[in-house]
């Protein structure tokens, strides 16, 4: 029985829960996750996660830096790549940040703001389109999901909505579009789980009168989708109008940017008490094909301002909700259907790429860099691609888990695999999670290397596990999974395993380590 | 298998449901003057070809602004680039004027079938930033509706206003762009289908092959040139067969675009692509796999044959039995344009006369702002891919609904019934008196009733909701000779007290009726 169907069903109405915990043996629950879960029942419920889409594919090479490759990165790109000494160094790290970035660096500086580096999936796709149902989804490459990642964990979450919603547990809408197009990644199994909103004030009466029948037929599954719409937004106006009515004040946020004022609605309603767990927020224009940088000013143009726009609208939005007191429950993700190729073209602008960081952040986050700088070469050819280092789907599955506390076979069922789980929340913060030190201080020692380097027929690669589930796989610089080489439980300890060259065409490729928490990714070169 | 042509009972209702997928909503008159045709018949003037329009106007003067290279009234799609403000508010100007295209439409698809092809070919005006580019780009797509799309493919593919929105124009053989070459293969022609299995080596050739085509900015036309095309031969994968298109140099080199089109056509996964997106937008969305086998395969099969034409395939589509049936009746969202649109068409809304223009384009304007807040911008889609409503599994146009834009449907719906829209001091709104005053016996309310509904609506409502809404007309009592009273008094003698109670009625019915989400469905 899942959490809320128990707390539906066992409670009367209107009962505080401490004193119901009272009448309970303890030792009925056996595992104290329910138990925990119930005595934190408030928090827990309370929870908030902002999703901030950033269409178009954003080049993740110039927000977020590899200091220590900036020689490689202005052969690549000679025309876009910022003056060195314009970039915001990342305190602890040897990575920088776009300088129209400031706010958002502030936020780092402050701990509340974490960067993974070099996040995709095997197989990138490079289509718009493709790329960004693939996110949205959370499915493989090659793979057709038409359910979302959010609206899948809000199925789970609240069994058979729209049916018996809203009601006491849930009387607010689960999730929450700002704006008046709801994002695939809301959509559930059977029904869309999100609900729009541009103005959470201002809302129409809708008729609610005599129906017909509807039919059954196409029609009358159309009929019937809209009536649904009218109904819930009916049922929920008046919980949002009373939400957005209880916050009279807020915070500065700047002007002219649309990412801002979205931000503002979202910290209205999370102040103003909804229980609506996810947000989804967008900002579009990223697809810099052209122009991406004013030239001779490579710190302004399109890419700037946007990036600007992002940051600006982020800090505004957590000092708001700071001001407000319900920073603490909010933490928020930024994400691109993909990142932008390593060289320029030569319109001063990217095409499309692959993996690219990504930003989580709140009270809550670890701040730091998780992750290795990407490493470029001093020859990047037009076609290379950034390898990934970390799937999206594991800071999906890492949110659920730890910051929505979804349990194991849920969360297995939602993102329909396992997936490495990441240190993003900060330990203690209700759901458990590993330490982001710890973690970055182990991925500091060599996990896995290879010898010979550079080889022609076979290589041997040499792994360290600390215990767990350990994969290895080989990519090449356009990220297709080339090889498996290791997936199996191995004890803590090295080991050694032969990798051949299945007559691949010469070049690099990229050997990916993932040990539980930990991944590590090894440049290997095969000659002629 | 050959598809089934339509045999049954051809009436007001299958017009209805006809014009109202291939226009912006149907006028009466529409309908009355089709009443007695075969649908063979209705379909082939549907399909006849039309002359282009006049060009779209410089309306845009004001105290505050003059473009110094159009005078009033004159068309600016040849004039200069003038400056930034010219062209913003030329984009507008254009936007509105293809607004008045689709209220004025003859019985003609054409208007439909120009924005099917914008969302399929889409580009946004926005991102091209020139006006007269914009206008070019749509009069291709206007006067290529109804030819052979493999023309219009190639006509767009060199199209100047495609060249910029995609980059083909800085496409060069040292850098050349993927952006034309992936949207070619992936949304223009194979789309991503479960057999469309081209690859990214593919790209990456295509790419080379359509590099050379610059702008000549002050003519608006396309340029080949040759130092920047790639001459080395391209290689394509195993899904084209190996093709192996040869490098051409010189002049020559802008004809491996029609080796590349020859190649990509050979695929019958073009044909099955584009009558999927055909169906899907003027049919239903949801494909099965009997419709895919015992519809569009065949319907793809026409396509081919007839080398691409998109007569054949329209024809046999909208005189089809699949089209009239039951199951495919009322489904179709209106996307917000139609929505829009359709209402000022079907309550035959009085705009200012033409010689207006001026009011003309600000009515014009008002509606392209609400099916923009309708989430339909015209001419400004969200991206290359067209509008979600069009292609988003599994929601496909109920995406156009939800808790933000139904209200906002009421909102608009419920202002034109009453106090409609001003500007300038000219007023559009729905003359509900005007409106009713064209059924055959008004003063029936039964009759009005049931006309009303059968013209508003393709979908059978219930006794119940017909009593109800009998009732606002009745005010509430029960004998019908009140509501003929009040009409016949109105008739005899207009006075502004008679007027008022009828039209406050009629207000308040199809304020009703449009407020019903029957409404919503064509």
């Amino acid at each position: 029985m899942k959490r809320r169907e128990f707390l539906t069903k066992a409670m009367p109405a209107g009962v505080v829960l401490p004193s119901l915990i009272g009448g309970f043996s303890l030792k009925a629950f056996g595992a104290s996750s329910l138990l925990s879960a119930i005595t934190a029942a408030n928090q827990e419920t309370d929870h908030v996660l902002v999703i901030i889409q950033l269409n178009g594919g954003n080049d993740g090479l110039n927000m977020i830096l590899p200091l220590d490759q900036y020689d490689n990165l202005t052969l690549a790109r000679p025309n876009i790549i910022l003056p060195q000494n314009k970039i915001i160094k990342l305190s602890g790290f040897n990575t920088g940040i776009h300088p129209s970035m400031s706010g958002l660096a502030g936020l780092y500086d402050d701990g509340k703001v974490q960067v993974i580096q070099s996040v995709g999936y095997p197989q990138p796709n490079f289509s718009h389109f493709r790329a960004t149902d693939i996110w949205l989804s959370a499915s493989d490459a090659d793979q057709t999901i038409e359910s979302g990642w959010a609206g899948r964990y809000l199925s789970e979450e609240y069994t058979n909505f729209p049916i018996g919603y809203p009601n006491t547990v849930m009387p607010d809408p689960l999730a929450i579009q700002i704006g008046s197009f709801i994002s695939p990644a809301f959509q559930g199994p059977s029904v869309n789980m999100g609900m729009a909103i541009s103005d959470p004030v201002n809302f129409y009466n809708l008729i609610n009168g005599i129906q017909s029948p509807a039919p059954n037929s196409n029609a009358g599954k159309e009929l019937t989708y809209i009536r649904q719409v009218s109904q819930q937004t009916q049922q929920y106006a008046s919980v949002i109008k009373a939400a957005a009515g209880k916050v009279t004040k807020q915070g500065a946020y700047p002007t002219n940017n649309s990412l801002a004022d979205q931000l503002k609605v979202v910290a209205r309603l999370v102040a103003g008490g909804l229980k609506t767990r996810l947000y989804m927020v967008n900002i579009g224009s990223f697809d810099t094909h052209a122009a991406q940088v004013n030239t001779g000013s490579t710190e302004t143009g399109t890419h700037a301002v946007l990036l600007q726009r992002v940051s600006d609208a982020i800090k505004a939005f957590m000092d708001d909700l700071k001001g407000l007191g319900a920073s603490k429950r909010v933490a928020g993700m930024t994400f691109s259907e993909f990142g932008r190729r390593i060289k320029s073209n030569a319109s001063n602008g990217t095409d499309h790429g692959a993996a690219a960081p990504l930003i989580v952040f709140g009270d809550a986050i670890q701040g730091g860099v998780l992750g290795k700088n990407p490493t470029i070469s001093a020859a990047t050819s037009v076609n290379d691609n950034i390898p990934m280092q970390y799937d999206f789907r594991s800071v999906y599955a890492t949110l659920l888990e730890n910051w929505f506390c979804v349990d194991k076979a849920t969360l297995s069922s939602v993102m329909l695999k396992n997936f490495q789980s990441l240190p993003l929340i900060q330990a203690g913060t209700n759901c458990m999670s590993t330490n982001l030190a710890q973690t970055n201080r182990l991925s500091g020692e060599s996990l896995i290397s290879n010898y010979p380097n550079p080889f022609t027929t076979t290589t041997t690669i040499k792994y360290t596990s600390k215990g767990g589930h350990v994969l290895i796989q080989v990519f090449n610089t356009m990220g297709k999974l080339m090889a498996t080489v290791v997936d199996a439980v191995k004890d803590e300890g090295t080991y050694n395993i032969n990798f051949e060259n299945q007559h691949f065409a010469p070049g690099v490729y990229y050997a990916r380590l993932q040990n539980g928490e930990l991944q590590q990714v090894r440049n290997m070169l095969i000659v002629s | 298998m050959a598809i089934d042509i339509y045999a049954g009972n051809f009436g007001a209702k299958e017009l209805n449901h006809l014009l109202k997928r291939t226009l912006f909503g149907a006028k009466r008159s529409d309908i009355a003057g089709f009443v007695g045709q075969s649908v063979a018949q209705v379909v082939d003037f549907l399909l006849r070809d039309l002359p282009l329009p006049n060009p779209p106007v410089n309306n845009y003067n004001d105290t505050a602004y003059t473009d110094a290279n159009v005078p009033a009234g004159q068309t600016w799609v040849t004039a200069p680039y003038t400056d930034g403000t010219a062209n913003s508010r030329r984009v507008a100007s254009f936007k509105a004027w293809w607004i008045t295209q689709m209220l004025n439409q003859p019985a003609s698809i054409r208007e439909k079938l120009t924005l099917f092809w914008h969302n399929h070919f889409a580009t946004e005006a926005d991102m091209v930033d020139d006006a007269r580019y914009i206008y070019k780009h749509n009069a291709l797509l206007r006067s290529n509706a109804m030819g052979n799309f493999k023309i219009l493919t190639k006509q767009v593919t060199i199209d100047p206003a495609m060249l910029r929105y995609l980059n083909g124009y800085a496409s060069t053989r040292t850098a050349p762009d993927e952006n034309y070459a992936r949207e070619l293969q992936e949304l223009f022609t194979l789309g991503k289908g479960p057999d469309s299995k081209y690859t990214e080596a593919d790209v990456k050739a295509a790419a080379r092959l359509l590099t050379g085509f610059t702008l000549d900015s002050t003519n608006i036309t396309s340029v080949f040139n040759t130092s920047r095309h790639d001459i080395t031969d391209k290689q394509f994968s195993s899904f084209y067969g190996n093709k192996l298109i040869k490098g051409r140099t010189g002049t020559d080199g802008a004809k491996e675009v029609d080796d590349l089109l020859d190649m990509i056509f050979a695929q019958v996964e073009v044909s099955k692509y584009i009558c999927r997106r055909l169906y899907r937008f003027f049919v239903y969305y949801d494909i099965t796999a009997d419709v895919e086998a015992n519809f569009i395969t065949p319907l793809a099969e026409i396509f081919r044959n007839a080398n691409y034409e998109i007569k054949p395939v329209l024809k046999v589509l909208f005189t089809s039995n699949h089209f009239f049936l039951a199951q495919n009746r009322s489904c179709n969202i209106k996307a917000p344009v139609d929505f829009v649109v359709g209402l000022a068409r079907e309550f035959e809304i009085v705009f200012p006369d033409a010689s207006d223009y001026v009011n003309v384009y600000y009515m014009s304007d008002y509606l392209r702002s609400t099916a923009s807040n309708l989430q339909q911008n015209l001419a400004d889609p969200p991206n290359v891919s067209g509008w979600p409503a069009y292609y988003q599994i599994p929601q496909f146009y109920e995406l156009w609904i939800n808790s933000d834009t139904l209200p906002k449907r009421n909102v608009f719906t419920d202002r034109f019934i009453s106090t409609g829209y001003t500007r300038n001091g000219k007023k559009i709104v729905i003359d509900p008196i005007a409106y009713t005053s064209k059924f055959s016996k008004p003063e029936d309310p039964n009759i009005l009733l049931d006309e009303a509904l059968a013209h508003l609506y393709t979908i059978d409502v219930s006794a119940d909701v017909k009593k109800f809404l009998k009732s606002i007309l009745l005010s509430n009592q029960v004998t019908d000779a009140y509501w003929t009273t009040a009409w016949l008094d109105y008739k005899a003698a207009p006075t502004t007290a008679k007027t008022a109670i009828v039209q406050t009625r009629l207000q308040e019915f199809y304020k009703y009726i449009m407020n019903l989400e029957e409404y919503q469905l064509s």
